[in-house]
């Protein structure tokens, strides 16, 4: 096998998710230019991992900035569900009148009909 | 740019924990959202500059982020970390914002980052020097083109599963696989460089 191919698999084989096959195995064994390879990746891989625990500080007035955002963001909702609300109250409001209004309506005929009824007692 | 922790803040969760904090939030406690935006978002910072390599847009992808993740707080199940659902969703808008910004940063920026360390590698306290090599890891990834950039961060700092990766970018599993070998490749080629690709290196620089 030679060098170039073994190359070509090490950024795989690095983190040992992807198997060596036996002939790769030996190659690098053998081989001084990829052992070299090999061992560059895995102190790359080393400082990756590294990095996961530095922080970087944000640029200053970044979390005012997204906070801002944010509550703006919370606002136009409150407000939707606030106009969504209001539309439900007026909803119910023309519900309430028109129950109303049929109360009323049934109790001028009743009323009509007590007259009604009256009336003959009257005449 | 680089510090260990913001000690300003010193307990922005305030006693609470991180699920209780959503638990409030997803019940419409604006004051617990914010808790935990203070409580993370100097970690989605880092993750959103990592992808994307300066400030500027990881500014913008951490307010992209923020928005998005309390629209979409209602659908968090709890079922992963709340960090993890965060990074996943900081990597979907790192990934949209780098595709419609296009190459043009990138380029203007590539001039920008320093080279490899062209000191022999040989030299003990070059390589001693720990916060020197990590600054040159970052430079390196910086100067990666985005795709690759993306995919290298979220596996190999971030640790998050291919499976992940490949959903937030819209990529196979196999893509992502293919980009992350040209990711560490092309890292590994920069940071340590060989005689004649040193020397390609510095003929760049003397231009």
């Amino acid at each position: 096998m030679r060098c170039e191919e073994v190359s070509e698999l090490l950024p795989g084989i690095m983190d040992g998710v992807d198997q060596a096959n036996a002939e790769v195995v030996s190659h690098v064994e053998t081989c001084l230019r990829c052992q070299a390879e090999l061992a560059q990746y895995r102190k790359l891989l080393r400082v990756l991992h590294q990095l996961r625990a530095q922080s970087l500080d944000p640029p200053p007035g970044l979390l005012v900035e997204v906070l801002a955002q944010l509550s703006d963001a919370a606002e136009r909702g409150a407000m939707r569900s606030a106009l969504a609300g209001r539309k439900l109250a007026y909803l119910a409001g023309l519900a309430v009148a028109a129950g109303a209004a049929g109360a009323a309506g049934a109790a001028v005929i009743l009323a009509t009909r007590g007259r009604g009824g009256k009336l003959p007692l009257a005449s | 740019m680089v510090t260990n922790g913001d000690g300003s803040l010193s307990d922005p969760l305030m006693g609470s924990t991180v699920a209780e904090l959503v638990a409030r939030a997803k019940a419409g406690d604006q004051e617990a959202f914010e808790r935990l935006v203070r409580a993370t978002h100097a970690d989605t910072y880092a993750l959103a500059y990592r992808l994307t390599g300066n400030e500027e847009d990881a500014s913008d992808v951490l307010q992209d982020t923020y928005l998005r993740a309390y629209r979409a707080l209602r659908r968090f199940r709890g079922d992963a970390a709340f960090t993890t659902w965060l990074y996943r969703i900081t990597a979907n808008c790192a990934s949209t914002h780098l595709a419609r910004r296009g190459r043009s940063r990138h380029e203007e920026l590539s001039e920008e980052v320093p080279l490899a360390d062209l000191r022999p590698a040989v030299d003990p306290e070059a390589m001693a020097d720990a916060a020197a090599e990590r600054d040159r890891v970052t430079a390196a990834l910086a100067a990666l083109p985005d795709r690759l950039r993306v995919v290298v961060v979220l596996r190999d700092i971030y640790d998050l599963p291919h499976e992940a990766i490949a959903a937030e970018l819209g990529i196979s599993e196999a893509a992502a696989k293919v980009r992350l070998h040209r990711a560490r490749k092309k890292l590994r080629e920069r940071l340590f460089p060989t005689r004649e690709e040193r020397h390609q290196l510095e003929q760049a620089d003397a231009v």
